[in-house]
């Protein structure tokens, strides 16, 4: 079983964990054609904390989907921990997923009718890990994010704040190459928020790369880096607007 | 590569995971396809008992007879004019049993109307008098303990009597009770030695059998001083030489009696077995006119199948995308869907039978009386109907879970991810 499970270890020739060239990325809506991303290229180091911020329509969430193998590029290369995504099939773009990526969304996404610990051993599931390696993986997470005594909660019986926290135990449970999080505290009270952009902040103390949208500028703050994006291309360091310049 | 166990083992654990929650909505469809195959599986069964007891009524009166009477010239024949009646004498059978060899069995009858009397009960009734080959041809089966007539009752004379059903319960309430007691039939005393099985007859010349009384036809010829009979009732040797033994019995009496063997009036002739065979046309149609309700049936329920199974797909497009995000591929978000199709057919198609096998049995208990339910049968049950019924609407609850689930998997998780 040949598990290429990378902690962040595999990088492209260059040191980058991503590397984007040139993407486009052109939405066919019947007659009208919209291009939500106009030759963008990124690139993310291992172990670095990159918040991508941006009005609304200005392709940021294309550029989560197509970061995390969710959809694919119109055109243009993208090379994620080595490997170029391209071409590759559906069943090897799901693998990606599985073992390089793990995902936080703004509404959690969590299985309603499943228990805090079921939803945190999906992944691992779809990976085909015993049951009883995945029951000792998952739940050392959810201990580590704060609900040793939440395992068995349905997500109906949690706050938002836990809720989200499952998720992001659910996120890192493969061990992936990258955490990706879409606005992660965009459905929380201000106070879940700060503790769960605490909760980041010490993920990647811990050496975990992570890419994340946000609004806020104060969540975006955290990030030891900040990318700017602006009608479909990254808006250079030189330009950006003075909110997020003072960070 | 995992090993195939590993894999199924994996299909079963996701499908569980999908299940817990969806009881309520499993046990719906699993209801569905139980009433579907019940519906179809009950619909069938009554088909195929009424049709057997179509092919038994049909074969009630005889099973491939004809029944010979007299009748009357249309056309000039030998200097003999129209419209002389031709009418039968006993050792006619004798002729026609002698003349043609695919004769297989002919009886004559002779009848009349009298009074059959036990101490002060009285029924007035048709008394026929009868050969043995009689009882054969026409049916009549003693309940247990009796017998027909025989050879020895023709050669004595004797008085005996074999009783219709009905006559017997008439006179004596019960038609066990009749065995072996006397009637009297013209102040004569007859001992009753059989009476008849209950049989369903549906086509009749003359009353039903169950209320007749029947004598060896020359105890009856003296009685009742009678020379012709009313009637000859004869059998071919196979069914396919009915129409041959037919025209030869108007060849054979054509000569005897002068008269055009092509003059089908000259004698009637009712041969049963065109009855037979419209009867088998009428069950077949039947059972096609069921089938044809069982198939739109079946449309029915198996749309309803489809339809909660689409419901479920598009209320799960969402989730699906969130497994995609999470790994897993598209056989594995398809896999617990059939599997599901699969688990609802399997219980939903047992469950049904089941409760058909239970409903056929209540049925046969209950004591249901009367010509119509004699006619309707009893629901028969059909093993491969089940099996073809629960299929179906197995295949159908799968295909329609299938498709969706296949569509949702093969976009991009992105886009199933946004469905609301």
């Amino acid at each position: 079983m040949a598990n290429s499970n990378g902690n962040g270890k595999q990088l492209s020739p260059d040191g980058a964990m991503i590397r984007m060239r040139d993407i486009r990325k052109v939405y066919s809506t019947g007659r009208v054609d919209v291009e939500a991303l106009r030759g963008l290229d990124l690139d993310i180091a291992a172990n670095d904390y990159v918040a991508i911020v941006g009005p609304s329509g200005s392709g940021k969430s294309t550029l989560m989907n197509l970061v995390g193998c969710l959809d694919t590029p119109t055109s243009g290369e993208y090379i994620l921990s080595g490997d170029r995504v391209a071409g590759l099939d559906r069943n090897r773009l799901a693998e990606i997923r599985n073992r390089h990526i793990g995902f936080v969304f703004q509404n959690f996404n969590l299985l309603p009718y499943a228990s805090a610990l079921a939803n945190v051993e999906l992944p691992l599931v779809f990976a085909g890990m015993p049951a009883r390696q995945r029951r000792e993986r998952a739940s050392a997470l959810l201990e580590r994010v704060g609900l040793a005594d939440r395992m068995e909660h349905k997500p109906g019986e949690l706050s938002g704040g836990q809720m989200q926290r499952v998720a992001i135990a659910r996120a890192l449970v493969n061990r992936p190459a990258i955490v990706l999080a879409d606005e992660p505290t965009g459905n929380l009270d201000s106070a879940s928020g700060r503790a769960i952009v605490d909760l980041f902040a010490e993920i990647h103390a811990a050496g975990q790369t992570i890419i994340m949208i946000s609004h806020d500028a104060a969540v975006a703050r955290q990030a030891s880096r900040v990318v700017h994006i602006r009608d479909g291309q990254i808006v250079p360091d030189g330009d950006q607007p003075m909110a997020t310049a003072a960070a | 590569m995992r090993s195939i166990a590993a894999e199924i083992a994996l299909v079963l654990k996701l499908f569980r995971h999908d299940a817990v929650r969806q009881r309520k909505r499993l046990a719906l469809t699993v209801a569905a396809v139980a009433w579907g195959t019940l519906s179809i599986v009950m619909l069938l069964s009554f088909g195929e008992g009424l049709k057997r007891s179509i092919t038994k009524g049909a074969r009630g009166l005889g099973d491939g007879i004809g029944i010979l009477w007299p009748g009357a010239t249309t056309r000039a024949w030998q200097g003999l004019p129209s419209g002389r009646p031709i009418g039968l004498r006993e050792d006619d059978g004798v002729l026609l049993r002698a003349r043609i060899p695919e004769l297989a069995e002919i009886s004559a009858e002779y009848a009349k109307y009298d009074s059959v009397a036990v101490g002060q009960k009285r029924v007035n009734i048709r008394i026929r008098g009868v050969e043995p080959s009689f009882g054969d041809l026409r049916k009549l089966v003693p309940r247990p303990g009796g017998r027909f007539l025989n050879e020895r009752d023709v050669a004595e004379k004797r008085r005996v009597v074999f009783l219709g059903e009905e006559t017997a319960v008439d006179l004596f309430h019960d038609e066990d009770a009749a065995l072996g007691r006397y009637v009297e039939i013209r102040q004569t005393p007859f001992l009753v030695i059989g009476v008849a099985q209950h049989k369903l007859q549906m086509g009749m010349y003359n009353g039903p059998d169950s209320k007749q009384a029947t004598l060896p036809y020359s105890t009856f010829k003296s009685m009742f001083n009678a020379t012709k009979p009313e009637n000859f009732v004869y059998r071919a040797a196979s069914l396919e030489s009915g129409d041959q033994v037919k025209s030869e019995i108007y060849r054979v009496l054509g000569s005897a009696r002068r008269f055009d063997p092509d003059d089908e009036r000259a004698l009637g002739v009712w041969d049963t077995r065109k009855m037979q065979r419209i009867n088998a046309q009428l069950s077949l149609g039947i059972q096609i006119f069921l089938g044809v309700i069982g198939a739109l049936t079946l449309l029915v329920g198996g749309m309803g199948v489809a339809n909660v199974m689409f419901a479920v797909v598009k209320e799960r497009t969402r989730e699906i995308g969130v497994k995609m995000a999470l790994g897993a591929k598209a056989r594995q978000i398809m896999l617990p869907f059939v599997f599901e199709g699969l688990l609802i057919t399997l219980l939903g198609g047992l469950l049904g039978t089941l409760l058909s096998l239970g409903l056929i049995a209540v049925l046969g208990a209950l004591p249901l009386k009367g010509p119509a339910f004699e006619i309707l049968g009893r629901p028969t049950f059909s093993p491969g109907v089940a099996f073809a019924t629960a299929l179906a609407l197995g295949s159908i609850g799968m295909v329609a879970g299938l498709f969706p689930a296949r569509r949702a998997a093969m976009v991009e998780p992105a886009v199933s991810l946004r469905y609301e």
